[in-house]
């Protein structure tokens, strides 16, 4: 990044542009220059085609053209020899205007990059302090639509008034080398636009500035609705929003308005004194004509250019007025972007080498740590922590123990004295080598939206390892070099396994384990797998031995090493049976959906499955069977309100469409012989639905008895036997030998279901499950597949203790120097507070642990402890110690 | 057995003896069917209590846990609550119970929370159980006044 955005953004867009595109500008500038040659000439050439070329007047023919005698031209030779010229005048004239529209293009673009990249940039060295005054709901319109509509306008800044105006005073030097008095007559009424424009226009900007306010004001309040809608729906304040929305949607309205209206009172204004111009021509061409001191050439001429006259003077209104908004908006945005005490620029560097260890003592002289001119967060702290010392950092809230471990890892600068590790002061050591040596884990750690080995490595990857060779992709580098863009290749290798303490990727998942199970999260990873799906086509191996603790666990269910407390806890997948425990639309296909159309909502309309059903005799079954379905389902659930979340987790029929089910009911009332109805597709479609989800053990609903078992398999033979080819490709079919890709590993195993109703099936089932796999040696593949889970936007997919726990093993997995824990454990249970903590001290020995928790009571697992108080370091001194004498954290530990 | 029948036992236990016959049905299809092998625990006493049982078939025992050791207490068969207080109230087990040694019991499993959120759905429900429980504190009432009388 050049040096030039240490400081403060330009105030001024125009200065911004320069900056950045001096060069290209100028070459810009020259190329306009250039073009307005030939755009003379276009002006020119028509009046000689009309006084030499077609009327014949002032030249003789044949005319001599070069004066060489080489080339002699008759009338109309010498017309059609002008009418080509003024062709090549015209393609050389718009040729140079594309090109230039198209550099235009490219400088307009390049900026905008930049711009959004320095301005990201800036995001990620905002104190920390700020990010509590500044929403990202105001954040993120700034760097994708407003700042969209500046960069659109800075590839225009310089060129488009220096096009328009070269125009126009192109044709206005041509007018005035025709006739003066006419030259004047075209721009007369340039003075009085330029006076009244811009005066309207101060107020268009006025009500802009305010428009952007609003909106931003908006967005932001969308955020916090969003944000907080459980608590608008419980507080049942929907009411309240939706009026709050529309009184400020009002305002925006007023806004709008207002500035449309000006904004046509300036085009109106504009067009009239345009039109007002050909009047004068009129007059005072005409009169010249008559008077002789004119040609009627000269004159349609003058008229011509005149025309093409309103075109860049237009253009030149329009500018002005985009670039009063563009300029508003710069204004607007980058002043949302320059906070008081920044990161500064220089600790962003990519750094290039293995960052330095700090193996030092951390020395803190007079520290002071201000947020702002009134709070002050730490004050005059002296402290010395030898490297590999662990130290409990207890505290009333707010008392500095927070700032305290924050200002260790750096989230808040020293506003006064210095903190120290060995001879390198914290404050200058950059943001690479500090995420490479610092571990740091606060009360609310953040998990990424990518899968659980993503988000460990995420805390290996401060610099990017290798080079990149592909041309294609060093020319987008150097693109990106060129629009002030990190010229680094996103796609290298940044994942530095070494300093995780493994050889490569595959190793890493072996060191992943480690610290998963430290933090007490390895069995939640190892669930994960078993929930999880592989790609068997791309993971043989792993599917093969899943296909191997298959026959294990069949052994074990009523094989040779039957466990008799299995017995009746899981229902086989047998191609003759009827499983009682799986779904009658699974037990039809007898397999799992590749495709959505053959999953449970799409099925009963899918063509080829109705067709082979229907043939069988079994879709009319089927539609009295959803009948009584869809009966018991309105009987049972039509008092309940939509959206409850009974609905969701018991009813076959959605809350939205238990009204169509209704009426589908009272249209098929049966005949009084018992038969229904004729009902078209539709209804026989959405009544097939129901029963394809009913599972016999689990809903008890009585409708599947023996005799429709008996139909149901062989309605599955008709299906394995009749679906043409392509149907047969969308389904995953039971098959004891092969690895099934749509379901999970576990089921995979079980190659069944687990059955309904028997007390501890889950647990037993998952226990001997266990047990195959670690007699086949499998655990770590499975570890492996959870490691593939993906957390979700924000870890939303993991529960809060889990992500904390993630992020405890993600500050541990890069293996720092300097460990700061600042109430990392707050969200887990008392048990797995103490498990972790263990676990924690166990794995930094050798490793300077800073623990500054609200647990006082955990104080005495720590040797030493420091009690912040009121900002100061109030005790200071081996816990035993302090645990005898009077003071802070006797009182502590008393109260608890 | 089918979601009638639990249905009809359902409407046997007095607690939800005057319930709405349609919202006994939703709860019956929302309760789980449980089978428990012989000799095996339903819950044990100090667990927490989140949910009640209603005895289909077979036979529970109940017993406590003493300083001389585990003592049976009663036992349950067909159309009898088992915890019931625990769908209504958070307080641990008071008791063990386990499946007779001979047959497998069966039980419909009702969950605390689902039969709340019903409760909370049809107030009705809520009157229902609350008259239920007042004519129990009044019985109470009459044979403590009957106890204290005899004695006195």
């Amino acid at each position: 990044m050049a040096a030039d955005n240490e400081g403060q953004l330009d105030r001024s867009l125009y200065r911004y542009v320069l900056r950045y595109s001096v060069r290209d500008t100028l070459t810009i500038c020259a190329l306009v220059a250039a073009a307005q040659v030939f755009y003379y000439i276009t002006l020119d050439l028509p009046k000689n085609i009309m006084n030499q070329g077609i009327q014949g007047r002032g030249i003789k023919f044949p005319v001599d053209v070069a004066g060489l005698g080489w080339l002699e031209l008759d009338q109309l030779g010498y017309l059609f020899g002008l009418c080509a010229l003024f062709l090549i005048a015209i393609l050389v004239n718009g040729g140079l205007k594309q090109y230039v529209n198209s550099l235009k293009g490219k400088l307009g673009e390049r900026l905008l990059r930049r711009l959004r990249f320095q301005l990201l940039a800036r995001i990620l060295r905002f104190p920390v302090p700020h990010f509590r005054k500044t929403s990202s709901g105001e954040l993120i319109p700034m760097l994708t639509s407003e700042v969209e509509q500046i960069g659109g306008f800075m590839g225009d800044a310089f060129v488009q008034p220096l096009m328009q105006a070269g125009m126009l005073l192109t044709i206005a030097i041509f007018l005035f080398v025709q006739n003066p008095l006419m030259g004047l007559a075209a721009i007369s009424l340039f003075p009085i636009q330029a006076y009244i424009v811009p005066k309207l226009q101060k107020r268009v900007k006025a009500l802009g500035k305010e428009r952007v306010k609003v909106v931003r004001k908006i967005s932001e309040r969308i955020g916090e609705t969003v944000g907080g809608i459980q608590e608008v729906r419980t507080l049942g304040t929907s009411t309240w929003e939706r009026a709050d929305y529309s009184d400020r949607f009002g305002l925006v309205y007023r806004i709008r308005f207002d500035i449309y209206q000006r904004k046509s009172l300036v085009k109106f204004i504009n067009n009239t004194l345009n039109q007002g111009a050909p009047l004068l021509f009129y007059g005072i061409g005409g009169y010249l004509v008559i008077h002789g001191s004119l040609s009627v050439g000269a004159l349609v001429a003058a008229l011509t250019a005149h025309k093409d006259m309103t075109a860049p003077w237009k253009e030149l209104l329009d500018y002005y007025q985009q670039s009063q908004d563009a300029q508003q908006k710069y204004e607007q945005v980058i002043e949302q972007f320059q906070p008081e005490s920044m990161v500064p620029e220089s600790l962003h560097a990519p750094a290039n080498d293995v960052a330095p260890r700090l193996d030092g003592p951390i020395v803190a002289a007079a520290l002071a740590v201000q947020e702002d001119a009134q709070t002050k967060l730490l004050e005059g702290v002296n402290f010395t922590i030898a490297p590999g010392e662990h130290v409990a950092v207890v505290g009333p809230p707010g008392g500095g123990r927070e700032a305290m471990a924050m200002t260790l890892a750096r989230l808040y600068l020293p506003t006064g004295g210095t903190l120290r590790v060995g001879d390198i002061d914290l404050a200058s050591l950059s943001e690479a080598a500090l995420g490479a040596r610092v571990g740091y884990v606060g009360p609310g750690a953040y998990i990424f939206s990518a899968s659980i080995r993503d988000n460990l490595a995420y805390a290996l990857r401060q610099r990017v390892l290798t080079p990149t060779e592909d041309a294609q992709r060093r020319a987008q580098l150097a693109e990106a070099e060129r629009a002030g863009n990190l010229p680094l290749d996103i796609d290298a290798q940044w994942v530095d396994y070494a300093q995780a303490g493994a050889k490569d990727a595959a190793d890493f998942d072996r060191v992943a384990a480690d610290f998963l199970m430290r933090v007490d999260l390895a069995e939640d990873i190892f669930q994960l797998g078993l929930r999880g799906r592989i790609d068997p086509a791309r993971r043989k191996s792993v599917a093969d031995a899943i296909l191997a603790a298959r026959a294990a666990f069949r052994q074990r269910l009523s094989g040779s090493q039957a466990n008799p407390a299995l017995k009746g806890l899981v229902e086989t997948f047998d191609p003759d049976r009827y499983n009682d425990n799986a779904t009658l639309g699974e037990n039809l296909l007898f397999g799992t959906p590749l495709d959505p159309s053959f999953e449970s909502e799409s099925l009963s309309t899918q063509p080829d499955f109705l067709a082979v059903l229907r043939k069988q005799g079994l879709e009319a079954e089927l539609v009295t069977m959803g009948r009584k379905v869809a009966e018991t389902m309105v009987e049972l659930f039509a008092g309940l309100p939509a959206g409850h979340e009974f609905f969701d987790r018991f009813s076959f029929i959605a809350a939205d469409d238990l009204p169509a089910y209704q009426a589908i009911l009272s249209r098929t009332t049966p005949r009084p012989d018992g038969s229904l109805p004729d009902m078209d597709a539709e209804d026989r479609a959405r009544l097939v639905a129901l029963p394809l989800k009913l599972v016999d053990a689990r809903h008890r609903l009585g409708l599947i008895d023996k005799a429709f078992k008996e139909r149901a398999l062989a309605a599955r033979k008709a299906l394995a036997a009749e679906l043409p080819g392509t149907a047969r490709a969308k389904i995953a079919f039971f098959d004891p030998d092969s690895y099934n890709a749509a379901a999970s590993i576990q089921d995979n195993i079980l190659f069944g279901r687990i059955a309904y109703g028997q007390a501890k099936a889950q647990a037993t089932v998952g226990q001997t499950i266990r047990e195959v796999l670690d007699a086949l040696g499998l655990r770590e593949r499975v570890f492996e597949i959870g490691l593939d889970f993906q957390a979700g936007v924000a870890g939303a997919r993991l529960s809060p203790p889990q992500r904390q726990k993630l992020a405890i093993a993600r500050a541990l997995v890069k293996r720092p120097d300097i460990l700061v824990f600042n109430d990392a454990v707050a969200a887990l249970d008392r048990a797995a507070q103490a498990r972790v903590l263990d676990q924690v001290i166990e794995a930094a020995r050798g490793t300077t642990l800073v623990w500054s928790t609200q647990d006082a009571a955990s104080a005495p697992r720590f040797a030493r402890a420091m009690v912040f108080s009121d900002g100061r370091l109030v005790q200071d001194g081996p816990v035993d110690d302090l645990k005898a004498r009077e003071g802070m954290l006797k009182e502590m530990l008393a109260a608890e | 057995m089918s979601l009638k029948e639990e249905t009809d036992a359902l409407k046997k236990i007095p607690l939800f003896a005057n319930l709405d016959p349609a919202k006994l049905k939703l709860l019956a299809f929302m309760s789980q069917r449980l089978t428990f092998e012989p000799g095996h625990a339903v819950f044990s006493q100090g667990d927490p209590g989140d949910a009640a049982y209603i005895v289909l078939d077979g036979e529970a025992v109940i017993s406590i846990d003493t300083p001389k050791g585990k003592i049976d207490l009663a036992r349950m068969g067909r159309n009898e609550i088992l915890g019931e207080i625990a769908i209504l109230c958070d307080v641990p087990r008071t008791a063990h119970v386990t499946a007779a040694e001979n047959v497998p019991l069966v039980c419909l499993k009702i969950e605390k929370n689902d039969f709340l959120g019903l409760i909370n759905e049809f107030p009705s429900m809520a009157v229902e159980i609350m008259r239920e429980l007042a004519r129990r504190i009044v019985n109470t009432n009459q044979q403590l006044r009957q106890a204290v009388a005899a004695k006195g």
